[in-house]
C-alpha cells in the first residue's frame, strides 16, 4: 500500500478480517475513511467507522437495515459531514462538505431511486450540469459523439438511439445510463446504492457485468447491496456493517453466504468470524 | 418494457434509428404538434361552412391579432408550467405593464414611447420576479401566491386607472403603442420580413442536418428535411397572401400587423433559450424532476426564479399588445384571460405537470382559442355556448395531457 495514510498504523480494524491480512495482493488504496464517526443529535448512526477502498476493485458494502451503510456512503458524497474522523483520499486528508465537493475529487454516486430525468434523452441527461456549449450554445454533437463513445466502451449496446427519452428505458438501461455518466465524468470512485435491485434476471446481469467493466478500468466500485449473490458475483472485497460499527471487511474469499449471514444478522463476534471467515 | 424489445442498434448512423426515436418520442407522449393542427383544421373547415366570412383575409388578419394576446399570456405560462408551476396572475400583471405605459405616454407626462413602454415590461418582469421570489424563499405553492397576485395586481390596477379620473378607462392616445396591433407593415416589407424569417429558418434546418450528417450521427433522410422546407415555404407564402390582400373597404388596408413579428420575436427567442442554452435544458430538467437536477449541481432555486423572471418579461409584452388592441386600458379587465392563457399552452402540447412543452405550443393553443372565439362570433353563438366549447376543447387537451403522461414512464 504505497498510498496508505500514516494514521493506518494507529488503528486495528475493530473486528474481523484485518486489513493488513489481505491476501498478498494490495492495491492502492483510493479512498481510506479512519474513526469515521455520525451522530443525529443523541444517535450515533456510524460509530469509528474505518474503511480502505481500493482503486481498481469492487468493494461491496453489506448489512441489515439500518446498519448505517447509507448513512456511510452520503459521508463519502458529501451528503453528511461526519461528526468527527478523517477522509483521505488518494493518501490526502480531505474534508467533504458538499456533493460537488466529493465530485470534483472523481466521486460519482449512482442513487437508489436513479437521479435522471425521464422527460430528457439520454444525450442529455448524460450531461446534465455538465453541458458542453460553443458560441453560448449547447454544443449537441460533441456532447452526442461523447456519449456514443462512453457507451460502446461499456458495451451498453442496448438502447436504440441515444436521443430516445430516458423515461422510455428499461431499469437496467437507466441504471448503465446512470452509470455511464459517472465515467464519462472520469470518476475515480463510484458509489452504487442497490443497483440490482427491482430488476429483472438479465438486466441484473447486465449491470453486474458492467460493475466488473468499471472495476476493470481502473475505478473504484463500492457498491451497496441486500442481495448476497450478486455481492458475491462482482465483489472483489467486503465490509460488513452492524448497528453503526463496520465488523468485518476482508477479500471477497474470505467470506462464503453462510458466514456473510451470521455477521450480518449478530455483529459476530471476533472469533465466530475468524472461525467461519477462513 | 420486456428485454426482447430490444434490440442492439444504434451505435453508428442509421436514418432508421432516428426515424425509430422519433416514432417512440410520439409514443410517449411528445404527441406533436400534427393531432391539434389536425384540430384546428376541422374547426377552420366548420366555420368556413358556416359563414363563407371565415376565410376571408380580413376576418383571418383579425384572428390572428385576436390570437395574439393568447398566444404572448401562453408563452408566459410555458415558461412556469414547465417548471411545474402556474401562474395566475398574468392576466392582471400584464395589465398593470400596459396602464404604467399607458398613464406614463399620456398628455400629463409625456413619456417617450421608447422610455415607457421598456419601463412597463420592467415593471411587469419586477412583479414576476418578486413573486418568483416569494414562493422559492418562502417554499410556497406558486397556485396560491400567484392567486394572491390575481386579486392584489386588480386592485392596484384598479387604483391606478381610477386615480386617472377618466372614468374607468385609459385611452392610448400615443401612437406607437397604438400602432402596435393597429397599423400594418407594407405589402413589401411584409414580403421581406416572412422571407427572411424562412430563409433563417431553413438555414438552421438545414445546417443542423448537414452537422449531424458530418459527424456521423443519426440523421433525417434528405426528403424529411426538403419536406420540412417546402411546408414552412408554402405556410409563408399563405402568410403573405393573407396579409397582403387588400382587406379595407373604403381605404386601402393591407399589410402584416406589427404585432404578428412582435410574436414572432418572442417566439424566436423563448425558443431559442429553450432548446439552445443551458438556461432551458435546467428548466426541462427541474420540471422532469427536480432532485436530479439538484443532484446533477443544478442550481435548481437559480433557473426557477429566471423562470418567473421570463414570465413576467413575456406578461409585459403581452400587457402592450392587449392595451394597443383595446385602444386603452380600463380597470375591468377580463379576469378569464388567465384561464385562457393556460388553455392555450395545454392545447397547444404543453404539460400542465411540468417538464413537457414548446414555446410554439403557444402559437398552436392560441390560435385555437381565437379560431374559436372568432369563429362563434362570426356564425353568432350565444356567449354561453361559446363559454361551454372552449371548456370542452380545455377538458380534451388536459385529458390527452394526462394520458401522455401515463404513458411516458412505462418503466416504472
Amino acid at each position: 500500500m504505497t498510498t496508505t495514510p500514516e494514521s493506518t498504523s494507529s488503528f486495528t480494524p475493530p473486528n474481523g478480517v484485518s486489513v493488513s491480512g489481505d491476501s498478498g495482493v494490495a492495491p492502492s488504496t483510493l479512498l481510506s475513511l479512519r474513526g469515521i464517526t455520525k451522530s443525529f443529535g443523541a444517535v450515533e448512526a456510524l460509530k469509528h467507522v474505518d474503511l480502505d477502498i481500493p482503486a481498481g476493485q469492487v468493494t461491496a458494502l453489506i448489512g441489515d437495515n439500518g446498519a448505517g451503510k447509507s448513512t456511510l456512503i452520503k459521508a463519502i458524497a458529501g451528503i453528511y459531514a461526519p461528526t468527527s474522523g478523517d477522509i483521505f483520499w488518494e493518501g490526502r486528508k480531505v474534508t467533504l462538505h458538499t456533493p460537488r465537493d466529493a465530485e470534483n475529487l472523481g466521486i460519482a454516486t449512482v442513487y437508489q431511486d436513479l437521479a435522471l430525468c425521464d422527460n430528457l434523452d439520454i444525450v442529455q441527461n448524460m450531461y446534465l450540469g455538465h453541458e458542453e456549449s460553443r458560441h453560448f450554445t449547447l454544443d449537441e454533437i460533441k456532447m452526442e459523439l461523447n456519449t456514443k463513445r462512453v457507451l460502446s466502451e461499456l458495451s451498453v449496446s442496448t438502447v436504440q438511439s441515444v436521443r430516445q427519452l430516458v423515461g422510455s428505458l428499461s431499469g437496467g438501461q437507466r441504471q448503465a445510463i446512470a452509470v455511464a455518466r459517472a465515467v464519462m465524468h472520469e470518476s475515480k470512485l463510484v458509489i452504487m446504492d442497490e443497483p440490482t435491485a427491482a430488476l429483472g434476471v438479465s438486466q441484473t446481469a447486465q449491470v453486474l457485468d458492467l460493475i466488473k467493466r468499471l472495476a476493470s478500468r481502473g475505478i473504484a466500485v463500492l457498491v451497496i447491496s441486500h442481495n448476497l449473490v450478486d455481492v458475491f458475483e462482482v465483489a472483489d472485497r467486503i465490509a460488513v456493517m452492524y448497528l453503526g460499527t463496520l465488523v468485518s471487511s476482508g477479500p471477497a474469499a474470505n467470506y462464503d453466504t453462510s458466514s456473510a449471514v451470521e455477521i450480518i444478522t449478530t455483529g459476530g463476534s471476533r472469533s465466530d468470524v475468524a472461525a467461519s471467515a477462513k | 418494457m420486456s428485454d426482447t424489445s430490444e434490440t442492439s442498434v444504434a451505435v453508428g448512423p442509421s436514418a432508421d434509428g432516428a426515424l425509430r426515436g422519433q416514432l417512440k418520442r410520439l409514443r410517449q407522449g411528445d404527441k406533436g404538434l400534427l393531432p391539434i393542427l389536425l384540430g384546428l383544421i376541422v374547426l377552420v373547415i366548420y366555420f368556413q361552412i358556416r359563414n363563407s366570412v371565415f376565410l376571408s383575409s380580413g376576418n383571418l388578419t383579425n384572428l390572428f391579432v385576436q390570437a395574439t394576446i393568447f398566444i404572448l399570456l401562453a408563452m408566459a405560462e410555458i415558461w412556469l408550467l414547465l417548471l411545474g408551476e402556474i401562474d395566475l396572475s398574468v392576466g392582471f400583471v400584464s395589465a398593470l405593464g400596459a396602464t404604467t405605459a399607458v398613464i406614463l405616454l399620456d398628455n400629463q407626462f409625456h413619456w417617450p414611447w421608447f422610455a415607457a413602454l421598456p419601463l412597463a415590461i420592467l415593471v411587469t418582469t419586477t412583479i414576476g420576479t418578486l413573486q418568483g421570489f416569494i414562493i422559492i424563499k418562502l417554499r410556497l405553492p406558486s397556485f396560491i401566491v400567484t392567486l394572491a397576485g390575481l386579486l392584489g395586481w386588480e386592485g392596484v390596477l384598479i387604483f391606478f386607472v381610477d386615480r386617472q379620473g377618466t372614468g374607468g378607462t385609459i385611452p392610448v392616445q400615443e401612437k406607437v403603442l397604438y400602432d402596435l396591433v393597429n397599423a400594418n407593415l407594407s405589402p413589401l416589407w411584409t414580403w421581406i420580413f416572412v422571407l427572411a424569417c424562412l430563409a433563417v429558418l431553413i438555414y438552421l434546418i438545414v445546417r443542423r442536418d448537414q452537422s449531424r450528417r458530418t459527424s456521423g450521427l443519426d440523421s433525417v433522410p434528405h426528403f424529411v428535411t426538403i419536406a420540412k422546407a417546402v411546408s414552412l415555404i408554402v405556410a409563408g407564402l399563405v402568410l403573405v397572401m393573407i396579409f397582403n390582400r387588400n382587406r379595407g373597404t373604403f381605404i386601402v388596408l393591407e399589410g402584416m400587423p406589427y404585432a404578428i413579428p412582435v410574436d414572432i420575436a418572442m417566439l424566436a427567442a423563448g425558443s431559442f433559450i429553450l432548446t439552445r442554452t443551458r438556461v432551458g435544458r435546467y428548466i426541462y430538467a427541474i420540471g422532469g424532476n427536480s432532485e436530479a437536477a439538484r443532484r446533477a449541481g443544478v442550481n435548481v432555486n437559480r433557473y426557477r426564479l429566471l423562470a418567473f423572471v421570463f414570465t413576467g418579461f413575456t406578461a409585459g409584452v403581452a400587457g402592450l399588445i392587449y392595451a394597443s388592441r383595446l385602444g386603452g386600458i380600463s380597470d375591468n379587465v377580463d379576469p378569464n384571460l388567465v384561464l385562457l392563457a393556460v388553455a392555450s399552452a395545454v392545447i397547444g402540447g404543453t404539460s400542465l405537470f411540468g417538464g413537457r412543452g414548446k414555446m410554439i405550443h403557444a402559437v398552436i393553443g392560441g390560435l385555437v382559442i381565437a379560431t374559436i372565439y372568432n369563429g362563434m362570433a362570426l356564425i353568432s353563438m350565444s356567449a354561453a355556448t361559446q363559454y361551454i366549447a372552449t371548456a370542452l376543447v380545455l377538458l380534451v387537451a388536459v385529458a390527452m395531457d394526462a394520458v401522455a403522461r401515463r404513458g411516458s414512464s412505462p418503466s416504472r
